[in-house]
């Protein structure tokens, strides 16, 4: 960028002044309505503080706690915008809910003769939805005076969110793969690809070898994890040796990988030989995750897997942020020529990251057909867990324990979907707008500051880039 | 190919390390893939087995009978010299051009050979279909490409196309069906394109979001929306939502008879020669008209360009909206040049592939134009060779286009330079 040439520069200066102008506009405004909050806080204090109030007044250089937090969540900081976002994505959810009511979009047609009518009957469904969506992932009201009342168990209260840690659990594993990568520099949409060789892998060693409980659940987890490392240290060799964008080549093997899954399913050896659909065989009793001992697991199917997400999530974190593996990465993440240039080996690096994304992506795999959502392999066995990672990935930014995080907001909207799709009739595909559309609203959170005026936060600087241009 | 060389210009020419250059290299692999092509595909052969190539649109007519086993052998040593001549000669541009081509086409006409020789439901390859189901899977790869091919130059990252395919699909189906009308049902699939690079373009630009996650986003973004709305609307109410006539196929009269090119270029919809008039019309226009200049201007090099007075901001929001138009009428085709209906991910990944084709094609509207070809042929020759009873298992047939497109990527395409400001937004001053 050089400075262009002097006949400009006045005008640049110029330019200048009014950024300048239109920054301190910008803020001023601002400032009006936190005064207010401010005004209740001031006029609170007294009240539960017996005179403190006026010593407040009195400093005014060190603002009180309150008026702190609330500083801090009227700035656009990173908590405020996801939960913005959040509310956000589920305004366009309603929306698209009214509209694709046949039943509303008849009323709306009269909209102005009974106006009440129709904005109620929208309510109703919307909030319909949202209560089905809201007992399918937590809890059942009726449920749990069900079981105080003895009509129904306990297991059946503490149903709702065991499905949600069971959706949760792989996403945690594909949302850690997708986040590594993210972290040394690149874009592994290729989870999928992984999450389904892992599967085979997993269930292969699952029905294929006969070992003894704990040891075969071991093995089986072992194989899983390295044939996601292997298939996705394919991306990483290709980009490190002939500089192939690991976008393109992800999604390729993706496909492949599918296509693969829907050969493999139909040999000799790996079908069963009891069905007649696209089906394999059954992974043995020992290599599966167990569940809680005692429940019925057909209603609490939460299983093993998720305490071992979270355990990997503290090992991803570990290494990220405490070992030299992980200094590498990131250092090769946030600029490959530096790293090259501090005597790092790049290429290493990528087919390094890309092991270790796969390896997570494999596990994800795993979760899928050695726990309790499915014990043998057919066309869907990974379901959406790969992409559905990218957007865990996004929404934790890249970060070990962000991850877990969202992978339990976007399980708790698959479990909670389920229901709102047989209860409510709204289809499933719904959960996916709103996952995008948070992740819109994360990644700008310029657009979410605009909507609701925000103030800029005090830490804020330039958004981080996490994927690398071409 | 006319690249803008000006700033970047030691990333931009290819590297001549030492004896290994990029053409010895690609020489050596198709010397050693001949030899094996003529080993490996003659012993498969069977011998007393003939190919038959036909240049029509079906097994009769016109036609050539190969002998299977010399064809196949015969073939995979062509691709070996083809090979050794690049190896001894080991000088990149036009020859490589040229060697390459022959040592590919020798090796694939050793494989089809031998496939056609062994054939379980018939020997016949009918070259005239294969050319015309080649340009149909290609054409929306063709308008996707292109739509990329608009927005880069202009220095934003497209890989949103799948999802302005799949949105362009799924306005084209709906609002097709609800009009009962072709062209009611192209418009709006168009809108349905410039909707999504409308979100595109005000997330990149204005409020300056990462381009790559972006588009993913909006991929998935446009899969739930359409999927949604699929499952509530139009599933449920398939005669009134979802079943719109498709375009009529027009011959060009005499061209269309052809042999082998002639029904694959002048028979077919609007769609067809929608795609030969986009490839013309872009490729001068990007390199030979004040508007392709500035475009690219604005893309390589976006504060040069300011500096001289092009607006940035202004021919970024226009080529991204355009190239929406594009991909939308690209995704329509699914639905109004081929079957006449939408389904749930109907363009199953096809944006991902012109993405592919786009930097296999280096950013250039014929070259994008040619890989989008290639990717057809591959799959093309796929359903082709499934149909003639191949002992090939049709999953790993049908992995065909995906491996052609890593190998492209990574063997022959090597380092690509892409637009200098590709995916990154303009900040003025």
């Amino acid at each position: 960028m050089t400075e262009p040439a002097g006949g400009t520069s006045p005008e640049k200066s110029a330019g200048d002044e009014a950024e300048l102008a239109r920054e301190q506009k910008a803020t001023a405004p601002d400032l009006v309505p936190a005064n207010d909050p401010e005004v209740a806080t001031e006029a609170a204090a007294p009240a539960t503080d017996h005179g403190d109030g006026p010593r407040h007044a009195a400093e005014p250089a060190s603002p009180g706690f309150g008026r702190m937090v609330l500083d801090n969540i009227y700035s656009a900081n990173t908590v405020t915008v996801t939960i913005l976002a959040f509310l956000l994505s589920l305004v366009v959810g309603a929306v698209l809910i009214v509209l694709s009511n046949s039943d509303l979009a008849g009323e709306y047609g009269y909209f102005f003769s009974a106006p009440g009518t129709v904005l109620g009957d929208s309510w109703t469904a919307i909030s319909e939805a949202y209560a089905n969506l809201f007992k399918g992932a937590v809890f059942d009201p009726a449920t749990i005076s069900g079981a105080i009342d003895g009509t129904n168990s306990w297991s059946q209260a503490f149903a709702p969110i065991s499905e949600t840690l069971t959706y949760t659990a792989p996403l945690i594993f594909t949302g850690l793969a997708v986040a590594l990568a993210f972290r040394g520099g690149l874009f592994n949409i290729g989870a999928q690809g992984q999450a389904i060789m892992g599967a085979i892998c997993g269930a292969v060693v699952g029905f294929a070898v006969h070992l003894p409980y704990g040891l075969h659940l071991i093995a089986a987890l072992l194989g899983a994890l390295a044939g996601g490392a292997l298939w996705a240290a394919i991306v990483g060799l290709l980009k490190a040796r002939a500089g192939a964008h690991e976008v393109i080549v992800t999604i390729m093997l993706n496909n492949v990988a599918l296509l693969f899954l829907g050969w493999l399913i139909n040999q000799k050896g790996v079908h069963d030989p009891a069905r007649s659909d696209a089906i394999s065989k059954n992974v043995l009793k020992t290599a599966q995750l167990p569940t809680i001992p005692g429940v019925d697991h057909s209603v609490v199917r939460v299983h093993l897997g998720i305490v071992v997400g979270v355990l990997v999530a503290a090992g991803v974190a570990w290494l990220l942020t405490r070992s030299t593996i992980g200094f590498e990465l990131r250092a090769v993440g946030a600029n490959p020529a530096a790293a090259r240039t501090a005597g790092m080996s790049v290429g290493r690096t990528y087919v390094l990251v890309m092991l270790l994304s796969g390896a997570l992506g494999g596990l994800g795999g795993a979760m899928m057909v050695l726990g309790t959502t499915a014990s043998s392999l057919t066309g869907q066995v990974t379901a959406n867990i790969g992409f559905d990672g990218i957007t865990v990935a996004l929404l934790g930014r890249g970060k070990p324990w962000g991850v877990v995080a969202s992978a339990l907001l976007f399980g708790a909207l698959h479990a909670g979907g389920n229901r709102m799709q047989s209860y409510s009739h709204i289809a499933i595909d719904l959960v996916i707008v709103v996952q995008a559309v948070i992740v819109i609203f994360i990644a700008a959170p310029a657009l979410v500051k605009a909507i609701f005026r925000l103030r800029a936060a005090r830490t804020s600087g330039t958004p981080t880039s996490l994927a690398k241009g071409w | 190919m006319a690249t803008l060389t000006v700033y970047s210009a030691p990333s931009a020419v290819v590297p001549t390390t030492g004896f290994w250059t990029r053409a010895r290299k690609a020489g050596a692999t198709f010397l050693g893939l001949g030899v094996v092509a003529a080993v490996l595909f003659g012993l498969l052969a069977k011998s007393g087995g003939d190919a038959r190539f036909t240049f029509t649109l079906t097994i009769t007519g016109s036609h050539l009978d190969i002998p299977g086993r010399p064809g196949a052998i015969g073939f995979g040593l062509a691709c070996a010299v083809a090979g050794a001549l690049l190896l001894v000669f080991g000088r990149s541009g036009r020859l490589l051009v040229v060697l390459t081509s022959l040592a590919l086409a020798f090796l694939v006409l050793s494989f089809l050979c031998w496939q056609a020789s062994v054939g379980r439901n018939s020997n016949a390859l009918p070259l005239g279909q294969l050319a015309q189901a080649t340009v149909k899977a290609a054409l929306p790869l063709i308008f996707g490409a292109i739509a990329g091919v608009l927005c880069e130059r202009s220095g934003v990252i497209n890989v949103a196309i799948e999802g302005q395919l799949l949105t362009g699909a799924f306005a084209g189906a709906l609002f097709g069906s609800i009009f009962a009308s072709t062209w009611a049902g192209l418009i709006a699939a168009a809108l349905g394109g410039l909707f999504i690079a409308a979100l595109l373009a005000v997330l990149a630009i204005r409020y300056l979001v990462d381009q790559v996650v972006l588009g993913v986003v909006l991929n998935l973004f446009a899969l739930g929306l359409t999927g949604f709305v699929f499952t509530q609307l139009m599933a449920p109410h398939q005669d009134e939502y979802n079943f719109t006539k498709v375009f009529p196929t027009w011959s060009v009269p005499g061209l269309s008879d052809i042999p082998i090119l002639g029904p694959a270029l002048f028979q077919g919809t609007i769609f067809l020669y929608m795609a030969i008039v986009l490839v013309i019309v872009v490729h001068f226009g990007l390199f030979y008209t004040r508007w392709g200049l500035r475009t690219r201007a604005v893309g390589e090099h976006p504060t040069a360009a300011d500096t001289v007075g092009i607006r940035v901001l202004w021919t970024r929001y226009r080529n991204v909206l355009i190239a929406g138009v594009v991909a939308g009428i690209g995704g329509a085709f699914l639905v109004l040049g081929d079957v006449g209906n939408f389904n749930a991910n109907q363009t199953n990944g096809k944006g991902f592939i012109a993405l592919a084709a786009l930097i296999f094609g280096r950013w250039s509207p014929v070259g994008a134009t040619l890989a989008a070809l290639l990717f057809g042929f591959t799959t093309a020759l796929a359903q082709q060779l499934d149909s003639i009873g191949s002992s090939i298992p049709h999953e790993f047939l049908s992995m065909l286009p995906y491996v052609a497109t890593i190998v492209a990527v990574a063997g022959l395409v090597g380092r690509v330079r892409a637009p200098a400001a590709d995916g990154q937004p303009y900040l003025k001053g």
